[in-house]
C-alpha cells in the first residue's frame, strides 16, 4: 500500500512539474522574446500580464476539438500524445538534489535520450495523418533533423559520462563536487568545452527552436507539423516543446555544470533543487536568446552542417577525451 | 492527396492531369527518375505569412525543391486605374496612395509629373524639392519595411521590430508634414499641398543624427549574421539578361548589375541638382538585391541630407484652376519609385476626369519572375527570393 502510494506520489510530482514548468516557460518566452524585440510582451491579463498563460490554457482546453475531414483520425488524435509521453517519461531520470529523483536509474542519462528519441515518430505521424501538404512538409523536416542531430547530441555526452564513469545522473552529479586546485569549481564544462558547444547547439536543434525551427518555419511553413492542431492537442504539441526544452537544460546542468550543487560551498539539502532550477532555467533562457536573434538555417545546410561539421568534431572529441583521460589524468581526475 | 481545385476555370483539364495542376506544371518527374517521386503542387498564399500581402504562388516541389513555380494574381484587385476615370485630377492621388500603400508617395508623384507634362504646368522650384525630400524619407521608410520583412522571411524576427521602430521615426515626421501616416494625400498637379511646417526640418535633422547608427546596427544584426549570408548567398539568381527580358526595374534590376536608375537618367523633380551614387550588383543573388538595397539607403540619408539643407524659398505649389481641364492628349510620367520604375500614363479627353489611367506597377514586373528565380531552389530559398524582390501586392493588383 505504502509503494503504491509512493508511486502515485511521485507521479503527481512528476505531472505538476511538467505543467507548471510549461506555463512557466510560455510566459518567459513571451517575456523574454518581448524585451529582446523591443516589445513588452504580454502585460493586460493579471498583474505584469501573469494570467495570460493561465487563460490561453482554459482556452485550449475549452476550443472545439476539431479535426480535417480527410485527416487519418487515428493517427491524428494520438500523435501529440506521442510526442508529449516521450517528454514526459524524460522526467523520471532527472536528479533535483542528493537524494530527490523520481526514480534512480543506473542508466539514467541514456533513458533520457532513448525515450527523447522517440519523439520525431509522434510528429512525422501528426505531419502525415494531417494530410495537408505543410504539414508534410513540415513532419518530414522534424524526422531528418531530429535523427541527425541525435548523434552529436549522444557523442557529446559521452566526455562527462566517461569523466564520471558513470551514467547515473546523480553519480555524475556527485562526481563534479569540490574543485580542482582548491578553487576552480569541478565542473564538467571546462575539460568538456567543446562537448559541452556540440551539445548546446545539438540542443537547440533537437527541440526544434530557431536556428533550427525548421519544421515549424513560421514564414515558411506557418507552423509546420502542428498547422492543423487545434485545442487541447496543439496544446500537447507544444507542452512537449517546452517540456524539451527543459530536459535538455536539465541534462546541460546535470552533466556540465554540477547538477543542484553550488560552486565552492557546501550545498544544503534543502536549495538544492532550487540551485538546479536556477541553473535550468539560466540554460532556457540562453535558448530563448538564440531563438530570439538568429535567422533559420536552410533545412540543406542544416543536416550538412551536422553530418559534416558536427558528428565528426564531436567523434573526435570522444577518442581524443578518452585517450587524454586513460593516459594523463585518469588519477587525477578521479 | 485528394481531389483538389482548378484554380483556373478556363483551363480544360487534359486527359490523365490531376484537376489540381494547373497549366504549364508538368507531373512527369525529372532528375531522380527512377524514384519515381510524385510531384506536389503546393498553394501557397494568399493567405500565407511570407506573400506580403494576399499573393497566391502554385509552387510544384519535388520533395522540397521547387521544379516550377507561378504567382497567380489579383486578390487585391480594386480597380484603381478604372476608379480613376471618374475622379478629378486633383482627387485621384488618394487613390494612388492605395496602390503601392508602403511608398505613396511616389505614386502621387508620378500622376502629378504626368498631368503637369500634359497640362503644361510649371513647377514652382520649392514645390520639386520638397517632393523630392519626402520622396526620399518615404524610399527609407519603404525600404525599411523591406528589409525587416526580408529578415522575417529568413525566419530573424529581432531585425524586422528594430526596423519598425526606425521607421516610425519616419512616419512620425511624415505625419507631422502631410498629416497621414501612409495615405498622404500630399503631392497634387502643380505641387504639393501644403508647405513643410515650421521646425520639421530640425526633427529630421535629429532623426538623420540616429539614422545611421541604427542602419549600421540593422545591417549588422541581419546581414552581418553568418547564418543570413549563408541562406542567401547565390540564391534567386537573376542575370542581367533575364532581368531586362522581363522588364525588371530598380533594386531588382540594378542587382543583376544594370546601371539604370530615373532619378540619375531622367531626372525629375530636384534630382538633377543632387548628388548620389547608384550601388549596383554582380550577380543577381539575393545577396546582391540586399547589399544593393542597403546601399540605397545609405544613399538615401546622404539624399535627404542634402535636401533638408537646401530647402529653397519660393511657392509650395503653382496656379492650378479649381475646376482643372488639360488639354486632350496623353502623357507618360516614370519615376524611380523604392521597387523600380513606376509610371503614369493619362489619356485626357479634355474633361474634368482622365479619359484613361494606367500605372506601370514595377513590382508586377519584378514578380514576373518568379517562375525563373524560384525553380531550382528549396521552399525555403523561395520565402526569401520572394521576399528580396520587394514587392507591395496593392500596387500589383492595383
Amino acid at each position: 500500500m505504502n509503494i503504491a502510494i509512493e508511486i502515485l506520489v511521485r507521479f503527481l510530482a512528476m505531472v505538476a512539474l511538467l505543467l507548471v514548468n510549461g506555463v512557466v516557460l510560455i510566459y518567459m518566452l513571451r517575456k523574454v522574446l518581448g524585451h529582446l524585440h523591443l516589445r513588452i510582451g504580454p502585460n493586460r491579463v493579471g498583474p505584469f500580464g501573469l494570467l495570460q498563460t493561465t487563460n490561453d490554457v482554459i482556452k485550449l482546453l475549452t476550443k472545439e476539438d476539431l479535426r480535417p475531414a480527410a485527416a487519418d483520425a487515428w493517427l491524428f488524435n494520438i500523435a501529440p500524445f506521442l510526442v508529449f509521453v516521450p517528454s514526459f517519461m524524460a522526467y523520471i531520470p532527472l536528479v533535483f538534489g542528493p537524494e530527490l529523483a523520481v526514480t534512480r536509474l543506473d542508466t539514467g542519462i541514456l533513458v533520457i535520450f532513448a525515450v527523447l528519441s522517440l519523439v520525431p515518430i509522434g510528429i512525422m505521424m501528426a505531419g502525415w495523418a494531417s494530410n495537408s501538404k505543410w504539414s508534410l512538409i513540415g513532419g518530414m523536416r522534424a524526422a531528418g533533423q531530429q535523427i541527425a542531430y541525435e548523434i552529436p547530441l549522444l557523442l557529446s555526452v559521452l566526455g562527462p559520462v566517461m569523466m564520471a564513469g558513470s551514467m547515473d545522473p546523480s553519480a555524475i552529479v556527485a562526481a563534479q563536487s569540490g574543485t580542482w586546485f582548491g578553487f576552480i569549481p569541478r565542473w564538467f564544462v571546462l575539460p568538456q568545452i567543446i562537448g559541452f558547444v556540440v551539445y548546446a547547439i545539438s540542443a537547440q536543434a533537437e527541440t526544434q527552436q530557431t536556428p533550427f525551427d525548421m519544421s515549424e518555419a513560421e514564414s515558411e511553413l506557418i507552423t509546420g507539423f502542428a498547422n492543423e492542431y487545434g485545442g487541447m492537442r496543439f496544446g500537447f504539441l507544444y507542452l512537449a516543446e517546452f517540456s524539451n526544452m527543459f530536459i535538455v537544460a536539465a541534462v546541460g546542468t546535470m552533466l556540465f555544470f554540477g547538477g543542484w550543487q553550488l560552486p565552492w560551498i557546501e550545498t544544503p539539502g534543502w536549495a538544492a533543487p532550487f540551485v538546479f532550477i536556477l541553473k535550468t532555467y539560466i540554460g532556457i533562457f540562453t535558448m530563448m536568446w538564440a531563438r530570439g536573434s538568429l535567422p533559420r538555417f536552410r533545412v540543406d545546410q542544416m543536416l550538412a552542417f551536422c553530418w559534416k561539421r558536427l558528428i565528426p568534431i564531436s567523434l573526435t572529441w570522444v577518442v581524443v577525451w578518452a585517450c587524454i583521460q586513460r593516459l594523463a589524468f585518469e588519477a587525477a581526475i578521479r | 492527396m485528394s481531389d483538389g481545385h482548378s484554380w483556373h476555370s478556363d483551363v480544360a483539364l487534359e486527359e490523365g492531369r490531376p484537376a489540381y495542376l494547373p497549366r504549364g506544371l508538368k507531373r512527369v518527374p525529372r532528375g531522380v527518375d527512377e524514384l519515381a517521386t510524385e510531384h506536389l503542387v503546393l498553394n501557397m498564399g494568399p493567405q500565407h505569412p511570407s506573400t506580403h500581402g494576399v499573393l497566391h504562388v502554385l509552387i510544384e516541389l519535388d520533395g522540397e525543391e521547387v521544379i516550377s513555380a507561378e504567382a497567380s494574381l489579383g486578390y487585391l484587385h480594386r480597380g484603381i486605374e478604372k476608379l480613376a476615370e471618374s475622379r478629378r485630377y486633383h482627387q485621384v492621388a488618394t487613390l494612388l496612395d492605395r496602390a503601392d500603400y508602403v511608398s505613396g508617395l511616389h505614386t502621387e508623384t508620378a500622376f502629378a509629373l504626368a498631368t503637369e507634362k500634359l497640362a503644361g504646368i510649371e513647377v514652382p522650384w520649392r514645390a520639386s524639392w520638397l517632393r523630392s525630400l519626402a520622396m526620399e524619407l518615404n524610399r527609407y521608410a519603404s525600404h525599411l519595411v523591406w528589409l525587416g520583412t526580408f529578415g522575417m522571411d529568413a525566419g530573424a524576427m529581432a531585425p524586422f521590430l528594430y526596423i519598425m521602430r526606425d521607421r516610425e521615426m519616419i512616419l512620425d515626421i511624415l505625419e507631422e508634414w502631410c498629416g497621414s501616416r501612409m495615405m498622404f494625400n500630399y503631392v497634387r498637379p502643380g505641387g504639393v499641398f501644403a508647405d513643410i511646417p515650421a521646425g520639421l526640418d530640425a526633427k529630421i535633422r535629429a532623426w538623420l543624427r540616429v539614422a545611421d547608427s541604427y542602419l549600421d546596427d540593422n545591417d549588422a544584426l541581419l546581414g552581418g549574421n553568418e547564418i543570413f549570408q549563408a541562406r542567401i548567398r547565390g540564391t534567386g539568381l537573376i542575370d542581367a539578361a533575364t532581368a531586362l527580358a522581363f522588364g525588371m526595374t530598380g533594386g531588382c534590376l540594378r542587382a543583376s548589375g544594370v546601371d539604370y536608375d530615373l532619378r540619375r537618367d531622367v531626372p525629375y523633380c530636384a534630382y538633377g541638382e543632387l548628388d548620389f551614387e547608384v550601388p549596383l550588383g554582380v550577380n543577381g543573388d539575393n545577396l546582391d538585391r540586399y547589399t544593393v538595397r542597403v546601399g540605397e539607403m545609405r544613399q538615401c540619408l546622404r539624399l535627404i541630407r542634402q535636401l533638408v539643407d537646401g530647402v529653397p524659398e519660393g511657392d509650395f505649389t503653382a496656379k492650378v484652376p479649381k475646376v482643372f481641364r488639360p488639354p486632350a492628349g496623353e502623357s507618360y510620367a516614370a519615376v524611380e519609385s523604392p521597387r523600380g520604375e513606376l509610371g503614369i500614363h493619362i489619356v485626357s479627353d479634355g474633361g474634368l476626369t482622365p479619359y484613361r489611367m494606367r500605372l506601370r506597377s514595377p513590382a508586377y514586373f519584378n514578380l514576373a519572375i518568379v517562375d525563373e528565380a524560384l525553380a531550382g531552389g528549396l521552399v525555403a530559398d523561395a520565402i526569401v527570393t520572394l521576399g528580396s524582390l520587394d514587392i507591395v501586392l496593392g500596387e500589383i493588383d492595383r
